[in-house]
C-alpha cells in the first residue's frame, strides 16, 4: 500500500547520502531573512513597558503622557486585550503572560506596550507611562515556594493529583507514576543510595531573539512575519485571543535563528498584532536579549532526591524519585513530564516517580529539547553511578544489567515494544572512547537519557513543473536542515536527482494545519507527509503516461523515476521518465501535483548514551571537557550531517547547561544576568570536537524507519558531566551548573571532611 | 473488553481508580465510552490525552483500531521542545 505507515526495508539510492542543503547558501551570505529582517510601507517601531517587581499588584496605570507624545501611534495596556478566551484557562494564561492583567507575576512580566514613528520614541514613551505598583512579598525558589507560608503566586490554583483542598497553593500538581511495590522491593536491597540534587534555571539560548512583523488592518484582515517553530499553532492563537478569523490572519514563518521549544510559544506577538490593529500601521517588535531573558521561557530550576536499591549482583530491586520543578508563575506539567522520563531507561520491578509542579515569581517556564528530562536523568543517573561504585561494578554493566528491553513495563506506564537503549549501552561499552587512557585530574563520566517523540498532524504539497524539476512545500519550520532530508526523500521515492528538488516552508494561506516542528517531530512527520504526496503524484504521473501512451493506467509501473508498460503486449513502449512526462503535461490534463494530509503517530521512543572526558583545576574549580561522544538511535538517518549536528547541538547546550549556565535572582526577585556577559553559553572555545554513533534501529511505525533525533541529546549531558566531574575532582557533584566555585567549594568541603575523620 | 490504564493525574477525573473497563474498537470509540462513564474525564480530554496502544503512543490519530487483548494506557498529551 502506498500509503502504509509500516516499515518496509526500502532499499535506497539516496536517502543516507550528504548533499548541501538547500538553505545553506542564504545562510552563510547573510541572505537568508530571520525575524527582524521583514519591513513593511510605512511600519512602526514595538517597545514593551515590563515590571521591575517580581511580584505587585498594579494599582493604576497612566498612559496620557505617552499617548501625547508626538510620533506615537498607539499605546496598549491589558484593557486593549479584552479577555476572549470562553472560560479556557490555558488560554487565559496565555493572555496574561503576554500582558499583566492587575498584577505583575514576575520581573520583566509584560505591562504595557507602545507602537511609535521610531525606536527613540519608542523608548521615550516607555518613560512616559506611569504604572502605581504595590509591590507584594515573592518567592523565586521552588523549595521555597512549597512551604505552607510562601506568598501565592496564582491565588485560583489548588492542587491538582493532590488532596481536595479550597487552601490556595503555589503547588499546581502532583503526578505520579510507577507500578510494583517499593517498599517491598528496598526491603530486597542489599545497597541502597539515596540523595538529594538541585538544577538551576537555564535557558534555551537562541542566538536569534523574538522578532516579528505585524498588520491588523481595519477590515480584520491580519499578516504576521515571525520568528517561530510553530506559525500554523501561533496563527490560531493569536486569532483566538484577538477575536479574529484563523483564515483572516496569515502567518509566515521566517528562517529560525534556534529554538529549542522556546519558540513553540507565543510571548509577545499578540501585543504587536494588537498595536497594529490599534494603530492601523504595520508594527516590528523585537525584543533585546534582555528582554528574552527575563520575559520569554526558560527551563524549570529543580529540586530532587532519588533512591535506588539493589542487590549484591547489581539488580535494582526498586527505585523513587520525587521532583520539584518550578513552573514560572503560570501551571505546567514539567515536573509530571520529569516524572514521566525519570526511570524511563530501566527495567524495574517496584519504582515510584511523583511530580509536582510549582509555581513561583519568575517567567512562564517553556519547552526546552526533551523538557523535563535532562534533569530528572541528572538525579537518577548520578545515583546510578554511586550505586555502580558501592558494589564495585563497572557502571557501563550495571546499566545494561538493567536496562529497558523489548517488552518491558516503562515506569510511566506502556510496555515498550523494540527499544535502543540496550544497543546505545553496548556502543558505549565497544567504544574506543571508554577505553582510552586519562590523564591527569581527568575524569570520565557516561550516562544514558530517554525522550518519548512525536509526530503529529501534517501536510505538504509536491508541485512538478514542465521541466521536470519539483517543487516542494512543507509546514513544518525547518529547525534543523529538514529541508535538505525533506528533499532526499522526494527525489528518492520520485526517483531524480536531489537538485531537482525545491522544498520550501509554506505560510498559513497555502497548506492544511500543520502542527509545531517540537518533539523531534519535523522528519518524521513531514517525512512521512512527504512520501504519500510523492507516491500520491506517482501515480498521476502513472495515469499521464497511460494516455500518453492510450492504455489503461493499470498496466503503468513506476520504476527508478521513469513510467514503464507491463507486459509484453507493450514491449514496443519505451520508458517515459519524470521530465518527459512533465513536458507533456499542458496536454495531458494540466499541472502535475502530489499531495498529503496525514496524522503521523507512533514516532516511537528514543534513547541515547552519552561519554564524557573533563579535566577539574583543583585550584579554581574550573572545567575543561577534553572528549565528548554521542551514541543515539536514529531509526534511520536521512541526511546523517543533520543526525549529527542535532547529536552535537544537544551535547554542547548540555555542556553549557551543566558547568555554567543558571538564572541568578536576587534578594529582591530580579533577575541579575539577563545577558550573555553573565549567563555564560558555550563557544567554540569551550567546546571539543564531539563525536558522534549513529545507531539504525528502524521504528517499524515509518515507511522508512525513522525516529526523531532532535531532543534527546540533551537528555544524558547534565548526568554524564556531572559523573565526569565528580570522578575528576573526587567529591561527588549534586547542583547543576557545576560551576568553578561550587566545584571549588566542594573539593574544600570534602577535603575538610577527610582531615576531621582522620583528626578524630 | 479492554482494561485501560490512566496515568498519573488522569486518575482524578476516574474517582481514583488505575483502570477502567472498556469495550472499544477504535481510539475514537474508547474516548467517547471513557467521558461517558467519567465526565470529568471531558476536561483532561480537552487538556490533552494520548493514548498508548501496546507501548506505541497516539496523540492525535482517534481513527487508529485497538486490537483485542491490547495495553492500553492512558496517558496525559506531551509537549516537546
Amino acid at each position: 500500500m502506498t500509503l502504509d505507515t509500516q516499515f518496509t526495508d526500502q532499499k535506497f539510492k539516496l536517502v543516507g547520502s550528504r548533499p548541501d542543503r538547500p538553505d545553506g547558501v542564504d545562510k552563510v551570505t547573510g541572505r537568508a531573512r530571520y525575524g527582524a529582517d521583514a519591513s513593511a510601507p510605512g511600519q512602526l517601531v514595538g517597545a514593551i513597558l515590563r515590571s521591575p517587581h517580581a511580584h505587585a499588584k498594579i494599582k493604576k496605570i497612566d498612559t496620557s503622557k505617552a499617548e501625547k507624545l508626538k510620533g506615537v501611534k498607539a499605546v496598549i495596556t491589558s484593557a486593549d486585550l479584552p479577555d476572549l478566551t470562553n472560560g479556557n484557562r490555558g488560554n487565559y494564561d496565555i493572555l496574561e503572560n503576554c500582558m499583566a492583567r492587575g498584577r505583575a507575576l514576575y520581573d520583566g512580566h509584560a505591562v504595557a506596550a507602545v507602537a511609535a514613528i521610531d525606536a527613540e520614541t519608542a523608548r521615550r514613551a516607555l518613560s512616559l507611562i506611569s504604572v502605581d505598583y504595590k509591590v507584594l512579598p515573592h518567592v523565586t525558589d521552588v523549595d521555597a515556594a512549597m512551604r505552607s507560608n510562601a506568598p501565592i503566586v496564582q491565588p485560583h490554583v489548588r492542587t491538582a493529583g493532590g488532596e481536595p483542598s479550597d487552601k490556595p497553593t503555589n503547588i499546581a500538581q502532583i503526578s505520579t507514576f510507577g507500578h510494583g511495590d517499593v517498599e517491598a522491593g528496598f526491603a530486597k536491597a542489599d545497597k541502597i543510595v539515596e540523595k538529594s540534587y538541585k538544577t538551576e534555571q537555564t535557558h534555551q539560548g537562541y542566538i536569534e531573539p523574538h522578532a516579528c512583523l505585524a498588520t491588523v488592518g481595519p477590515d480584520g484582515q491580519g499578516e504576521l512575519w515571525v520568528t517561530t517553530q510553530g506559525h500554523y499553532t501561533f496563527r490560531n492563537l493569536c486569532a483566538s485571543l484577538l477575536g479574529m478569523d484563523i483564515a483572516k490572519l496569515k502567518v509566515t514563518s521566517s528562517e529560525i535563528g534556534g529554538g529549542f521549544g522556546g519558540k513553540t510559544h507565543v510571548w509577545m506577538e499578540p501585543l504587536a498584532l494588537a498595536l497594529s490593529r490599534k494603530a492601523n500601521r504595520p508594527v516590528k517588535l523585537v525584543m533585546s536579549r534582555e528582554d528574552v531573558f527575563r520575559a520569554s521561557g526558560p527551563t524549570s530550576s529543580t529540586s530532587m532526591d532519588i533512591k535506588i536499591g539493589c542487590t549484591n549482583d547489581g539488580r535494582i530491586t526498586a527505585a523513587t524519585a520525587t521532583l520539584r520543578y518550578q513552573d514560572g508563575a503560570f501551571p505546567g506539567i514539567w515536573g509530571m513530564l520529569g516524572a514521566m522520563t525519570a526511570f524511563a531507561c530501566y527495567d524495574l520491578e517496584n519504582v515510584q516517580s511523583v511530580g509536582y509542579d510549582v509555581l513561583v515569581n519568575r517567567p512562564k517556564v517553556a519547552a526546552y529539547r526533551a523538557p523535563s528530562a535532562p534533569m530528572a536523568a541528572f538525579g537518577v543517573e548520578s545515583t546510578i553511578d554511586l550505586l555502580a561504585a558501592e558494589l564495585n561494578m563497572d557502571a557501563v554493566e550495571f546499566r545494561l544489567l538493567n536496562a529497558a528491553k523489548e517488552g518491558t513495563k516503562a515506569s510511566y506506564g506502556p510496555t515498550y515494544g523494540p527499544i535502543g537503549i540496550g544497543p546505545t549501552l553496548e556502543a558505549v561499552k565497544n567504544h574506543p572512547h571508554m577505553h582510552a587512557p586519562l590523564g591527569k585530574n581527568q575524569g570520565r563520566g557516561m550516562a544514558c537519557g530517554f525522550w518519548f517523540n512525536f509526530g503529529g498532524q501534517t501536510c505538504t504539497d509536491l508541485n512538478i513543473g514542465v521541466d521536470g524539476t519539483v517543487n516542494m512545500t512543507v509546514g513544518t519550520v525547518d529547525v534543523g536542515g529538514a529541508r535538505a532530508s525533506l528533499s532526499l526523500i522526494a527525489a528518492e521515492e520520485l526517483g531524480i536527482p536531489y537538485e531537482h528538488v525545491k522544498c520550501n516552508i509554506g505560510d498559513t494561506a497555502s497548506l492544511g494545519h500543520n502542527d509545531t516542528t517540537e518533539g523531534s517531530r519535523g522528519t518524521f512527520s513531514s517525512g512521512m507527509a512527504t512520501i504519500f504526496a510523492a507516491r500520491n503524484a506517482i501515480e498521476e504521473l502513472k495515469s499521464r503516461a497511460a494516455k500518453t501512451w492510450d492504455i489503461d493506467p493499470e498496466e503503468v509501473d513506476w520504476v527508478d523515476g521513469e513510467a514503464v508498460a507491463k507486459g509484453v503486449e507493450h514491449s514496443n513502449l519505451g520508458p517515459l521518465s519524470l521530465a518527459q512526462i512533465a513536458k507533456a503535461s499542458p496536454n495531458t490534463g494540466g499541472p502535475i501535483a502530489g499531495h498529503s494530509e496525514t496524522v503521523a503517530d507512533g514516532a516511537g521512543v528514543s534513547f541515547a548514551s552519552h561519554i564524557c572526558d573533563v579535566e577539574v583545576d583543583p585550584e579554581t574549580g574550573s572545567t575543561r571537557v577534553v572528549r565528548y561522544t554521542v551514541v543515539q538511535d536514529a531509526g534511520k538517518a536521512i541526511h546523517p550531517d543533520y543526525v549529527e549536528g542535532q547529536f552535537q547541538g544537544g551535547a554542547a547546550q548540555g555542556i553549557g547547561w551543566a558547568l555554567n549556565e543558571e538564572y541568578i535572582y536576587g534578594e529582591d526577585g530580579r533577575l541579575q544576568n539577563p545577558g550573555f556577559l553573565d549567563y555564560r553559553i558555550p563557544v567554540c572555545s569551550d567546546l571539543p570536537f564531539i563525536d558522534t554513533e549513529i545507531l539504525e534501529i528502524p521504528n517499524p511505525n515509518h515507511p522508512y524507519g525513522i525516529r526523531g533525533v532532535g531532543e534527546t541529546s540533551i537528555v544524558p549531558p547534565l548526568a554524564a558531566i556531572a559523573n565526569a566531574v565528580s570522578n575528576a575532582a573526587g567529591v561527588r557533584m549534586d547542583h547543576i551548573p557545576m560551576s568553578p566555585p561550587r566545584i571549588r567549594k566542594a573539593i574544600k568541603a570534602e577535603a575538610a571532611m577527610h582531615q576531621e575523620v582522620s583528626a578524630g | 473488553m479492554l482494561e485501560v490504564q490512566l496515568s498519573g493525574t488522569l486518575r482524578d477525573a476516574a474517582n481514583g481508580a488505575a483502570s477502567i473497563n472498556i469495550e472499544a474498537a477504535t481510539i475514537r470509540e474508547l474516548l467517547r465510552k471513557v467521558v461517558e462513564q467519567y465526565p470529568r474525564m471531558a476536561e483532561k480530554l480537552e487538556a490533552g490525552i494520548a493514548v498508548s496502544i501496546d507501548g506505541n503512543i497516539f496523540r492525535d490519530n482517534w481513527g487508529e483500531t485497538i486490537p483485542a487483548q491490547a495495553e492500553i494506557f492512558l496517558l496525559p498529551r506531551i509537549p516537546g521542545g
